[in-house]
């Protein structure tokens, strides 16, 4: 079991790597080269910085050169200088990214219990009315842009009900020091809501076919003949046969769900990592863009090595081939 | 305990501390017959016909209150344990909470199986055990009813003889045995008649003894070539290549 | 059997489905060359009306009918997200009967690229890709459709592989049968449904990636009135209460998408009815 870990570590490791050097690669050959960006038109950069930019990038070197100071100034984390901000990357990183992954870690959890709930009833309740509207609900939101479903939110709980205020994660003008955990929850709900309420659709629509299959399967069959009932055969079979699978699929949408978060921080003017992206890529300050997609990309990638992990090595029939 | 339902008529009735072996080709309805016995089949499935236990209409909320209790039911195949449930828990299952584990302990050793085995997932377990997993799993005491689906493929001699006996002593303990098989050599060194079933009819309900010699007993042709298909018999060849008699695994 | 008479009416039923968002689709293109641009000119009498007969949709604070723009935006946000999809599709067969024909190598490395992509963020990849591109349609397509075809390229490639151990391909091997004589008259009917649904499958996702690039401010310039300039435009009004400029365009986008999901999905089935009893 170790063994399958390591060697799926390694894969992992290599995905990394070629990772680091597609986006490399990618701008190298666009037009959006640092030195052009940094140079051009941007009168405000001073020789000096220019300097430290071609020493960053390496612009005297070969490619490969270039490629290899710049990863190892990664593995040191050093991301390099926002151009917008005048500060380090990896500091812009740090500050966003707890507000981010609060975001996400509310509504990955929201969305995997409701969504597992639903889709547990909806099979269970198969071909009825709940497990219509269940079925319904989670294709129409498939469906769903969710940036117009946090629009739509917003149009009804903060600018007809006056719930919730109108954007950013705290009120205007008051110090980032002073801002009270009401105000924080306050300005949080409804990109919550809205990353939640989309999240649920996918896993309940797969816990439903899991859970169908599982309550035709021959065990379900056999525990029905032995007069278990609905819910003993739920607590039974049907909870553990589905649960991990379920699970699993839900660190497998962890790439979603940070796709989900840039376009619930744009609607809200939530100052995450996703709103700090979609301005770095419209300004064109790529440090900022390449850290955060680095970033972005090596929490997708241990969400599906954990994904992977629990599909394969966690399940006791396929522990006993090991 | 009687099933019939009308067109296509299907009829089998068995006496108390009777066994009635069902044979017939795969596809015949014998699984069939037994799941609507039980009241699972998939929901699907539309079902006419009477059932009636101990006198009285066997209703599906009846079916519902007997199953795993009176009317025990044994699978065609080791698949239908649950492959995450420790053997030992699924057996537990349905007994009475506070004595479920020294009840599952007392089945392990009745059926000769090892304590520690109870800790373990079914793909540990051999086929030949997982067959006793099954028997320890689905027969409770008090059992009035046992339906057995295909308990034999695939299995070696000894563990045949085991099961046959087994499912005798279920009949002499005055349960009524309904056993659904292929193998009709090893069904009639057990069952008391035998019902032929084909393209979800009853054939003929015949006596054990009848099936004898060239099978001058039996009523109609279709069974007694049935019988002389058998390798023992005559080996009718042109039988065999209409696939009505099979070998080893059946169709659900 | 017992269960052929539900299985009838489910079939039934899911032509209808089918015919009906296809006439859907259909009407909602045809009304999209109909209406006529004059409902776009501004008019400074007709600003920020709610909805109506007259205009369905209500007008923008430029005095524009919103059914109109809408439809117009839809029509070239599928366009786009039709081109895309299609080179999607290529890279996905291109990749697919790679990895099943070049050995094993080849198939590694196509997966391992698989991989690599499946393990990027798809929005944050396409913003990357169409920042890289420099933006414009150029962008958006590239971003789309190099995000979009790992698990196209995965069905190609296990449909290919079983097909090429068939025993009719051997035959025709052992018949003296060029390659391509196979690949053409044996490998690519065989694969060319599954293509055709990977397509339709994909074609809803793709869109509403595209929507979400041109909400976000990448690629299409304000001008071009995608569906997702139009959500993105109609986002600073929402505060002075014009919900109609965010409703109705969103929940037509809605439409659009399920009737293409349904489509693909209900051709998926009929193709494969051993998973109509979902």
């Amino acid at each position: 079991m170790v063994k399958k870990i390591l060697i799926r570590l390694l894969r992992v490791a290599t995905l990394l790597i070629g990772l680091s050097i597609l986006t490399f690669s990618l701008i190298h050959i666009s037009p959006m080269y640092p030195i052009n960006t940094y140079v051009g038109g941007d009168s405000s950069t001073s020789p000096e910085q220019i300097e430290k930019l071609r020493e960053y990038w390496g612009l005297n070197k070969s490619p490969v050169e270039q490629y290899f100071s710049w990863a190892g100034a990664l593995l040191q984390g050093n991301f390099g200088v926002s151009k917008l901000y005048r500060t380090p990357v990896m500091d812009i990183i740090k500050s966003r990214a707890m507000m981010s992954f609060a975001l996400m870690g509310t509504a990955w959890i929201l969305s995997g219990f409701f969504g597992y709930l639903l889709g547990a009833l909806s099979a269970l309740h198969r071909g009825k009315t709940l497990d219509k509207i269940i079925k319904w609900y989670s294709f129409t939101l498939v469906s769903t842009p969710i940036f117009w479903l946090g629009l739509i939110l917003l149009i009804v709980f903060s600018v007809q009900l006056q719930w919730f205020p109108v954007g950013l994660a705290a009120p205007a003008g008051v110090l980032d020091s002073e801002v009270q955990f009401s105000d924080r929850l306050h300005h949080f709900v409804l990109p919550a809501l809205t990353l939640s309420i989309l999240g649920v659709a996918s896993i309940a629509l797969h816990t439903r076919e899991k859970m169908i299959d599982i309550l035709n399967s021959e065990y379900v069959i056999f525990a029905k003949a032995r007069g278990e009932n609905k819910w003993q055969i739920f607590k039974n079979h049907g909870f553990r046969n589905s649960i991990l699978p379920a699970i699993s699929l839900q660190f497998a949408y962890f790439g979603e769900l940070f796709g989900g978060s840039v376009l619930a921080e744009q609607v809200f003017s939530y100052p995450g990592l996703g709103s700090t992206l979609t301005t770095a890529g419209l300004k064109g300050d790529l440090p900022l863009l390449m850290g955060i997609i680095l970033v972005s990309s090596l929490f997708v990638f241990t969400g599906n090595f954990i994904a992977d992990i629990l599909n394969t090595v966690v399940d006791p029939r396929i522990k006993g081939e090991v | 305990m009687r099933a019939g339902q009308k067109k296509p008529l299907l009829q089998v009735d068995i006496h108390e501390g009777e066994i009635v072996a069902v044979v017939g080709a795969s596809g015949s309805g014998k699984s069939l017959l037994a799941h609507a016995v039980l009241g699972i089949l998939p929901g699907n499935a539309i079902c006419e016909g009477r059932i009636i236990y101990r006198g009285e209409e066997l209703t599906e909320e009846r079916k519902l209150r007997l199953r795993g209790r009176e009317i025990s039911f044994i699978p065609q195949s080791v698949n239908y344990l649950d492959p995450l449930l420790r053997v030992g828990k699924q057996v537990q299952i349905g007994l009475e909470k506070s004595t479920a584990q020294l009840k599952q302990r007392e089945l392990f050793r009745q059926y000769d199986l090892q304590e520690r085995d109870g800790q373990l997932f079914p793909y540990e377990l051999s086929g030949g055990m997982l067959r006793r997993v099954l028997f320890a799993t689905s027969v409770r005491e008090g059992v009035r009813l046992v339906i057995a689906d295909e308990p034999t493929p695939g299995i070696h001699p000894q563990a045949l003889a085991e099961i046959l006996k087994q499912l005798k002593t279920f009949a002499e303990e005055g349960a009524r045995v309904m056993l659904i098989t292929h193998d009709i050599m090893s069904a009639l060194e057990i069952a008391h008649r035998v019902a032929v079933i084909k393209d979800g009819c009853t054939v003929e309900i015949a006596e054990a003894s009848a099936f004898e010699g060239r099978g001058e007993g039996l009523k109609t042709e279709y069974t007694q070539r049935l019988w002389s298909a058998l390798p023992q018999n005559d080996f009718d060849g042109e039988f065999i290549e209409k696939g009505a008699v099979g070998h080893g695994f059946s169709g659900k | 059997m017992i269960m052929t008479r539900t299985e009838h009416n489910v079939r039934k039923k899911m032509l209808q489905l089918l015919v009906f968002s296809s006439l859907l689709l259909l009407l909602l293109l045809l009304l999209s060359f109909i209406l006529s641009d004059e409902n776009l000119r501004l008019s400074s009498a007709g600003k920020n009306l709610p909805p109506s007969l007259e205009h369905l949709f209500g007008t923008d604070w430029l005095g524009r009918d919103m059914f109109t723009r809408t439809l117009k935006g839809l029509r070239l946000s599928l366009a786009v997200g039709a081109f895309a999809s299609i080179m999607s599709v290529i890279v996905a067969t291109v990749m697919g009967i790679c990895a099943a024909t070049f050995g094993k190598v080849v198939d590694n490395t196509v997966s391992w690229v698989i991989d690599l992509f499946i393990g990027m963020p798809h929005l944050v990849f396409m913003i990357l890709i169409s920042f890289i591109a420099g933006g414009g349609i150029k962008g958006i397509v590239l971003g789309v459709s190099l995000t979009h075809w790992m698990s196209l390229a995965r069905v190609v490639r296990s449909e290919v592989l079983q097909i090429k151990h068939s025993e009719y391909i051997q035959i025709s091997q052992s018949y003296g049968k060029s390659p391509w004589f196979i690949a053409r008259k044996h490998i690519l009917p065989f694969v060319l449904p599954q293509i055709m649904i990977g397509f339709l499958l994909m074609f809803p996702h793709v869109i509403l990636h595209e929507a979400a690039l041109t909400f976000l401010g990448f690629g299409l310039s304000p001008q071009t009135p995608a569906i997702g300039i139009i959500l993105s435009e109609a986002m600073s009004h929402i505060s002075t209460g014009k919900w109609w400029l965010v409703f109705f365009p969103g929940v037509l986008l809605v439409v659009v998408i399920k009737s293409f999901d349904n489509i693909g999905e209900q051709l998926r089935i009929l193709m494969e009815p051993s998973s109509s009893n979902k």
